[in-house]
């Protein structure tokens, strides 16, 4: 990949968004949604970001924020220097330009009563980049992109399957050649096989037009093929971010190896005992005291119930959020903390 | 990584076709749509050619001739050949011209309300908040008050005329389309393809006219062509109480309330009208089924 390292073309500064749930008239009860809660993290020119966590756990509302289809609670986006949480409508449609999204079901995410000229078209009629002639010409020319004929310009969305569909979405995404594009699930809702040739679409596409991704994705499996580097949330927080292959192989969070432990294994010969997370993900509008995890977390001590844990960079590039991160010589090979618990 | 090859597009061999092509086409396909285009048209042509049809003037009233049957029955004439009414007046002549005033009013009525409730409703939900508000409480006040009760109100002060009663008609029918385009709004505004819009950053008023209008309008219409039917309706009901339509004027409406007086005696007074208001209504409503799928890329032809 061709990642300029120094070269920072997103940055989230302690991003925030609630979600005020409050019901009741008469008798009120105020219950707020923490879906993003204090996020903090820089997107490098030319390279893929990835985003992974439990459904829940506000890595789409991160996506919709970054795009500026939501209104932040707190903190600041700074997409090339400027502020995506306080502009105007008009600054963010211009800023649209630059920034795109590939959503994540194929059969939800495309206007039903337009054509596929229509759809691909639309990005740059709107921002008056092309009309006509020179619109038809390219559009033809973004379906060969992504892989379409163009006889196949006439028809609606639902005469093609899912992953032409998305192929669809995509070259709705490249028509402003935007320098960032967030990919919401973009492969989750697709069959296997698919996913990975939209995947390699995706890759390929990088290269040639010199993209920034950040892509969202429940498992991490998806986001491994194509990430440069992964975050991990968890209840509104990111728990640790690093570079692949340092996340797959040297997780320090709790979590991350957890989650690493629940990839299925394919051949039953490699199979280990692992432990699954117990529990399930808490309410983000009730969050447990403390660390986010610790009541699921089996190294969880005393602190950790009192205390959240400071997101900081343990080791070069390798950021986390826990007191008690797995460092070990053979870090393949858990601590022996004394379970508390 | 594994190479895997460029996707095959399906090679399905799709001619171009000119839209006007494919809808013709699939009106041929649907025979409901055809039987509702024959009666539509037919009903239009009857109002326009309405003097080219029949010799007898709607309004004569001829006392000698009155309630004569229909020329099958026994009494009746082939100068009248639906027969007469209680003032001897033609029910024949009386249901041609009749069909200008009904087709008129349930028209324009119609449209009158539904571009008042589709546009109402497309700005309360898709904007909210205030515009909500205001939209909607207004919708449920009108609610509250008797539709008739209401007309009549207006019409007594406003006096009845063609023009106030369509303004009337389709002045309160608009909140049903507008709570139902509300509603279909709210829940369209929320799919991924609206959001794919603003994130391509398309304006309001795009995405309004684009991706809610196209996909609300088959509820629309559906709505809309049975409301023909009661606006029909509704005009016979006030005609029947004296604000309606004035003599000597005619409407299918009218003709109804005159006949029912006389319904256990001379049906024909009453039912002729009635069945020419079946008719019609019906045809509207398969017209507009038709229009629907028409509308409906989904639905293959």
């Amino acid at each position: 990949m061709n990642v300029v390292e120094d070269q920072v073309i997103m940055e989230v500064t302690n991003l925030k968004k609630h979600f005020d749930m409050s019901k009741g008239f008469i008798k009120k009860t105020k219950t707020i949604v923490r879906a993003v809660d204090g996020l903090n993290f820089k997107v490098y020119k030319g390279e893929t970001l990835g985003i992974v966590g439990e459904s829940g756990c506000g890595k789409s509302t991160t996506g919709s924020l970054m795009l500026g289809l939501l209104d932040a609670t707190e903190g600041h986006i700074y997409f090339q220097d400027q502020d995506i949480a306080g502009m105007t409508q008009e600054e963010l449609r211009k800023a649209r330009r630059d920034l795109q999204v590939i959503f994540q079901d194929p059969y939800s995410s495309l206007n039903p009563r337009m054509t596929v000229e229509e759809l691909v078209g639309e990005p740059l009629l709107v921002h008056g980049l092309a009309s006509g002639k020179e619109l038809k010409k390219q559009v033809s020319e973004l379906l060969k992109l992504v892989g379409l004929r163009e006889h196949q310009m006439k028809l609606y969305p639902h005469e093609f399957s899912g992953g032409q569909r998305q192929r669809i979405g995509i070259a709705r995404a490249l028509a402003l050649k935007p320098k960032v594009i967030v990919c919401d699930e973009a492969v989750s809702a697709l069959d296997v096989s698919i996913q990975a040739q939209i995947l390699n679409l995706l890759k390929k596409l990088q290269k040639e037009m010199d993209l920034t991704y950040i892509f969202i994705a429940h498992g991490l499996p998806a986001v491994r093929h194509i990430s440069d580097r992964i975050g991990v949330m968890y209840l509104g927080k990111m728990v640790e971010l690093a570079d692949r292959d340092e996340l797959f192989e040297h997780p320090l969070h709790p979590y991350t190896h957890a989650l690493l432990d629940s990839v299925p294994i394919p051949d039953p010969r490699l199979r280990k005992e692992h432990q699954l997370i117990k529990g399930e993900i808490p309410s983000p509008s009730n969050p447990p005291p403390g660390c986010p995890f610790h009541p699921r977390c089996p190294y969880a001590q005393a602190k950790c119930e009192i205390d959240m844990p400071e997101y900081r960079e343990i080791l070069p590039a390798h950021f986390v959020a826990c007191h008690y991160p797995l460092v070990n010589e053979d870090t393949n090979v858990l601590p022996d903390i004394k379970k508390v618990k | 990584m594994t190479e895997i090859t460029e996707p095959i597009a399906n090679e399905q061999k799709v001619k171009p076709q000119s839209s006007l092509k494919r809808l013709g086409k699939r009106l041929l396909k649907s025979k409901t749509g055809m039987v509702g285009l024959i009666i539509v048209v037919a009903v239009v042509l009857m109002a326009i050619f309405a003097p080219l049809l029949t010799d007898n003037d709607p309004a004569k009233t001829d006392v000698i001739n009155r309630l004569l049957p229909p020329f099958w029955l026994e009494g009746g004439s082939t100068e009248f050949l639906l027969g007469t009414d209680n003032l001897g007046r033609d029910v024949l002549s009386r249901i041609i011209y009749g069909s200008r005033i009904s087709l008129l009013i349930g028209i324009s009525a119609v449209l009158l309300a539904g571009a008042i409730g589709m546009a109402l409703g497309l700005i309360a939900g898709y904007y909210g908040k205030v515009w909500d508000f205001i939209i909607m409480r207004t919708v449920d006040s009108l609610l509250a008050i008797p539709n008739i009760l209401f007309m009549l109100i207006i019409l007594a002060v406003m006096g009845p005329s063609l023009i106030t009663l369509i303004l009337v008609l389709g002045g309160t029918s608009w909140v049903v389309y507008a709570r139902m385009v509300r509603s279909e709004t709210l829940s369209i505004k929320e799919r991924d393809y609206v959001r794919s819009a603003k994130a391509i950053g398309a304006k309001d008023f795009r995405i309004i006219t684009k991706y809610i209008l196209p996909n609300v309008l088959s509820s629309f219409i559906v709505i809309a062509t049975l409301n023909v039917a009661t606006t029909i309706i509704l005009e016979a009901s006030l005609s029947f109480l004296g604000l309606g339509i004035q003599p000597p004027d005619v409407s299918w409406g009218l003709m109804l309330s005159d006949g029912r007086e006389y319904i256990a005696t001379s049906w024909w007074v009453a039912t002729f009208p009635g069945i020419a208001i079946t008719v019609t209504v019906l045809g509207v409503i398969f017209l507009g089924d038709w229009l629907r799928d028409v509308l409906d890329p989904k639905i293959k032809d």
